[in-house]
């Protein structure tokens, strides 16, 4: 079945079996291998991708259900040079393996937003009011993402400092 | 997976048309029957995408709102109106699930989505719910996560959703196109079916029967709770969780609507429970006593025991909270 999209600012059309994800229609016919099968069962979240802004779990979607969608993957995520939140990373060393790197950076981006967009947690007290990334929030936020070398203190801070960077601009 | 036919519906009617009379599944936003196809515990020849029939608006209708079935789970529980109005439909969709999830999945979806019973799953061992007349391995298996209300010599299989029970709460309806264009309506009692020697039919749909969306009314109770007790403290279903909607008139109690999840077969509330309640001053006599209506109807499978005493103590700090 034949469809067009939009993979980091690029048009792109491919003719897919319906039954492929959008996960393996990045890796295996796109050749963007950033993004990371895990799971393949939306527990784990390394196939998060940015679709039209918004991060979901790209393993558990159909390609050919994405005709016209805006898709970012972490190849996506900077021009040439390292994005605020990928810096932060290596800063902090917010990996050891880097398996779960790609999809904590699509899932950090889209989560950004979300904070930015005045979106509650269910850890947030109130449900009206602006959130401040404070360490609960971040872990809440950032559940649907594991990392199996438990680098969370790592990923924390780098998310935390790009979160402060970019609200300072 | 097994191979299916990928149909885009132009618009409602011809979606309907579409899944009428075949095997087939309507997609929404996908994140649990994509998982279900993978494993082929569901295989629709027919798969129909009403992801872009516009059904997505959340829309004020007077006194209530009206949610359209591809509404996303994360655009609702953000909803300026429900925040205000409808805290526990908010909070029910926020502890459900990850970021991720919320972003894709929708109000059709999450009504419709299939227990975790991981017998189920297991397509190596016998299940009612996946093939009727097989068997059910969870009674007299690992019953840790299983229903302990509504059940039946058949299926023990868990609703997992969070959304629905505060939505049970919240005397909402369910809005149904049928495949032949007649629209209906449902209760959510009437909407859900209990497993009995059917469990693999579990709500009234039939073939091409569309949900088009669910209907609000004005909030009855300005007290709005949703607790929920799960292993871990984000990202996994609910052991107890419930979803309260009080309100306080002179120190009583004058409407009490309470949902559980963790609980039953279906999104489970007991009128007996929320009449008992009803008119009274609340007290540690009267939480014990309708806790004593809701879990004497509970039978327990071993694994899942400890549900009834968490349950009660779940629910009196619930209703203390809601009625201090």
């Amino acid at each position: 079945m034949k469809f067009s999209f939009t993979v980091n600012r690029r048009s792109r059309s491919l003719d897919l079996d319906p039954r492929v994800s959008l996960l393996d229609a990045l890796r295996d016919h796109l050749g963007l291998t950033g993004t990371k099968k895990g799971c393949d069962h939306g527990q784990c979240g390394a196939c998060t991708v940015l679709v039209n802004g918004r991060r979901i779990n790209s393993c558990l979607s159909l390609a050919v259900a994405h005709e016209g969608d805006e898709v970012t993957t972490v190849e996506g995520l900077s021009n040439g040079t390292l994005s605020p939140l990928q810096a932060a990373f290596v800063e902090h060393d917010g990996f050891q393996c880097g398996f779960c790197t790609p999809g904590q950076l699509c899932s950090a981006t889209g989560m950004l937003g979300e904070i930015e967009a005045g979106w509650p947690s269910h850890i947030s007290a109130s449900l009206d009011g602006e959130y401040e990334l404070s360490q609960d929030e971040l872990s809440e936020r950032m559940s649907g993402n594991l990392c199996r070398c438990s680098c969370y203190p790592g990923i924390n801070a780098a998310i935390r400092q790009a979160a402060e960077t970019e609200r300072d601009t | 997976m097994r191979p299916f036919d990928y149909i885009r519906a132009e618009d409602p009617a011809a979606a309907r048309s579409a899944a009428a009379g075949s095997n087939a599944a309507f997609l929404s936003g996908g994140t649990n029957l994509l998982d279900l196809m993978k494993l082929e515990v569901m295989a629709p020849d027919t798969v129909v995408d009403i992801s872009r029939l516009g059904l997505d608006a959340i829309e004020d209708d007077g006194d209530g709102l009206r949610i359209g079935a591809t509404a996303t789970n994360s655009d609702l529980a953000a909803d300026m109106r429900v925040r205000k109005h409808w805290p526990v439909l908010s909070r029910a969709l926020l502890a459900g699930a990850s970021g991720q999830l919320r972003n894709k999945a929708t109000t059709g979806g999450n009504l419709l989505q299939r227990t975790r019973c991981p017998y189920f799953y297991d397509t190596d061992t016998p299940c009612n719910k996946r093939t009727p007349g097989e068997g059910c391995s969870a009674i007299g298996g690992e019953t840790r996560n299983h229903a302990i209300l509504g059940t039946s010599d058949h299926c023990i299989a868990l609703h997992p959703s969070d959304m629905a029970v505060a939505l049970r709460a919240l005397d909402t309806t369910v809005e149904v196109e049928a495949a032949d264009g007649t629209s209906k309506s449902y209760e959510m009692d009437d909407f859900y079916r209990l497993p009995g020697d059917t469990p693999h039919r579990e709500t009234v749909l039939e073939a091409g029967d569309l949900i088009t969306g669910v209907r609000l009314p004005a909030p009855k109770g300005d007290r709005q709770i949703y607790r929920k007790v799960r292993d871990r403290a984000s990202y996994a279903f609910a052991l107890v969780s419930v979803a309260a909607v009080i309100r306080m008139e002179n120190g009583r109690i004058a409407h009490a609507a309470l949902a559980f999840g963790g609980l039953g077969t279906k999104p489970w509330r007991d009128p007996d429970f929320d009449t008992l309640l009803t008119g009274e001053a609340p007290s540690r006599a009267l939480f014990d006593e309708a806790a004593d209506v809701l879990l004497g109807r509970a039978v327990s499978h071993g694994g899942d025991d400890f549900k009834i005493p968490m349950a009660r103590r779940v629910l009196r700090a619930v209703l203390e909270e809601a009625t201090q």
